[in-house]
């Protein structure tokens, strides 16, 4: 059914249509990375495509291959009830130039999910208006669904956070809760006294 | 808050108006799951909200990576830990969406069947806990024990109440009980009472309704373009439900009603999940009607599925099968697909590449309630402090499936 999309696409963007493929019945698209945007707001608004329900972006690292990176996206369509994935392939072998347009200018829903993606495979998605880390914590180093980050890799300890013990007023560090929440570090204690 | 400076003049009096940061949760007691929300207060009015998940990451695509196909069930139940069977069945049938395979009629049945259940565990749960974190203890209660029949019936086929592991690529880790179907008819009419008794106990409640109605209100566009799926979109409008768009088992023999609300409020999602445990009650009644007594419950395939114990242990075939299905996993040819079917937050994804051996290449899932949450900041900005812990109750946040 969304063959006809496949074939739309192709029309409209010639060229920048790398490969199509249908894989067990899902119809792909693989997308010049600087088409990437055009591609989805073409999907978006052209009333033959009508995709205005967002599914989902992620990405696949494949080490081997140069570009190492596969930014995927799903989309549906509510009332023509198609899907099609629209794929682009970024990044050389030490991650440099992995870039693509974001789309959160055009489905809300991709904000978190580039985030994500950011955050786990440390694709740049450029115009995203919050590119930070979303399920790991700040200071975490490395991104972690890449194939180079062992499952095993052990992170640092985070430096002590200056300034979050003022948010806790009244009550100082070792003050106001004696039953619970002891420190055994007793030389900060002496510090304090 | 600064002191009011006594020299100002008298048309310069007014209260400080510094906006005020507030944290709620990670571990916020009236609201379930680890979800930090940082609001910016004026008054009691909420000006901007950042909402921050991550705290129950477990890196689930991670570890999916290390092992066999197989074993990545384990890790799927884990996910939406409320109606874990779900997660199984969706899985399970991405694996199989790639190998080619269809399980036989009698699985396909048990599937559906204990996939309404724990749909209906999963509905239960999240309006129990909403209205309890209303301050309405009661109803809270009565889902627990509705869901415990639900429990019973998982305890009874699976072993395991919460996470039972019970899918398998190829069919099911073992065939209905005989108990199975006169446990459900017996277990359905109880169940539904208690569902009608929360009803009677919530919607006159003025207190409930006041805090529900129009409050966190969405319109179908947005939620569309927010990736919303399942209740949640359903409360807007758009009738999109993967069980009839896109029907897979034997959801096409099933006849069943899809409820959508109107105007998208905590209200309607509310509603939605509701009347969803009813239309669940249908589809089991019907799949308990159609499913053969008889037939095998996996497929016949020696590649995919592990021969019976005793063939393992007295037959050359079954042991030399045994080995290598459990020491190199079942081998999925190389390719990727995506493969949805309908959770209890919405629409379920894997999105699945494998090179040709018994290890996933990449194992991605899009989580309904990740898009959900998503749009959580939209609906509380404007809002006030209150209205933060319906709305993000209805909005079934479950930590293990959102955060990985």
């Amino acid at each position: 059914m969304s063959k006809k999309v496949l074939a739309l696409l192709e029309a409209q963007f010639g060229a920048k249509i790398l490969e199509t493929s249908s894989q067990f019945g899902d119809d792909t698209a693989v997308v010049e990375p600087s088409a990437w945007r055009d591609v989805a707001q073409f999907l978006r608004d052209d009333p033959r495509c009508a995709m205005n329900m967002f599914v989902d972006i992620t990405a696949v690292d494949y080490p081997d291959r140069e570009p190492r990176f596969e930014v995927v996206c799903h989309l549906r369509s509510l009332d023509r009830g198609h899907r099609i994935r629209i794929k682009a392939r970024v990044g050389d072998a030490e991650a440099e130039g992995a870039e693509i347009a974001s789309l959160s200018g055009l489905w809300r829903g991709a904000n978190w999910f580039e985030r994500e993606c950011f955050d786990m495979f440390g694709v740049r998605f450029l115009g995203h208006p919050d590119l930070r880390r979303i399920l790991m914590y700040e200071e975490f180093q490395g991104h972690p669904l890449r194939k180079d980050y062992p499952a095993q890799q052990t992170q640092p300890l985070v430096e002590y956070r200056e300034g979050v013990l003022d948010k806790l007023a009244p009550f100082g560090p070792d003050e106001g809760m004696p039953f619970g929440r002891q420190t055994h570090d007793y030389s900060r204690n002496e510090e304090a006294n | 808050m600064e002191p009011l400076d006594e020299e100002l003049e008298e048309s310069a009096l007014e209260l400080p108006s510094e906006p005020m940061q507030l944290n709620m949760g990670p571990s916020h007691p009236a609201m379930h799951g680890t979800v930090r929300i940082v609001l910016e207060l004026s008054g009691e009015t909420i000006t901007k909200a950042d909402v921050q998940i991550g705290y129950l990451h477990r890196g689930f695509e991670k570890m999916c990576e290390r092992g066999t196909w197989t074993q990545c069930f384990p890790y799927v139940d884990r996910l939406n830990y409320v109606s874990p069977m779900l997660n199984n069945v969706g899985f399970a049938l991405a694996v199989e969406k790639m190998l080619g395979v269809t399980v036989p009629e009698r699985c396909q049945y048990y599937r559906v069947a204990l996939g309404e259940l724990a749909r209906i565990c999963d509905h239960l749960v999240c309006n129990g806990a909403m209205a309890m974190e209303l301050g309405a203890f009661t109803p809270f209660l009565y889902c627990a024990r509705a869901r415990e029949i639900i429990w019973d019936i998982f305890e009874e086929e699976t072993g395991a109440r919460v996470t039972h592991s019970f899918g398998r690529v190829g069919g099911m880790a073992n065939p209905p009980t005989a108990a199975f179907k006169d446990m459900v008819r017996a277990g359905l009419p109880r169940l539904l009472y208690m569902v009608g008794e929360t009803e009677k106990l919530l919607l006159k409640n003025r207190i409930f309704l006041d805090r529900l109605e129009g409050v966190g209100r969405m319109s179908k566009e947005d939620a569309l373009s927010l990736g919303w799926t399942g209740p949640t979109l359903r409360s807007t409008g758009a009738a999109y439900d993967v069980r009839r768009a896109h029907p897979y088992l034997v959801y096409d023999r099933m006849e069943f009603d899809v409820p959508v609300g109107t105007t998208g409020d905590n209200y309607d999602r509310f509603m939605c999940r509701q009347e969803e445990i009813r239309q669940s009650a249908r589809i089991l009644e019907q799949a308990l009607e159609q499913m053969p007594d008889e037939g095998p419950i996996n497929i016949d395939d020696p590649r995919v599925v592990l021969p019976p114990k005793d063939e393992v242990y007295s037959t050359i075939e079954g042991t030399i099968q045994h080995f290598k299905i459990v020491m190199e996993g079942v081998k999925v040819p190389a390719g990727e697909c995506y493969s949805y079917t309908e959770a209890g937050n919405g629409e379920l994804g894997f999105y699945l590449v494998s090179d040709g051996s018994g290890t996933p290449y990449r194992v991605r899932i899009r989580p309904p309630c990740f898009a959900a949450v998503a749009g959580l900041q939209q609906l509380i900005e404007g809002a006030m402090i209150p209205d933060v812990v319906p709305t993000f109750g209805s909005m079934n946040m479950i930590g293990g499936e959102c955060d990985h």
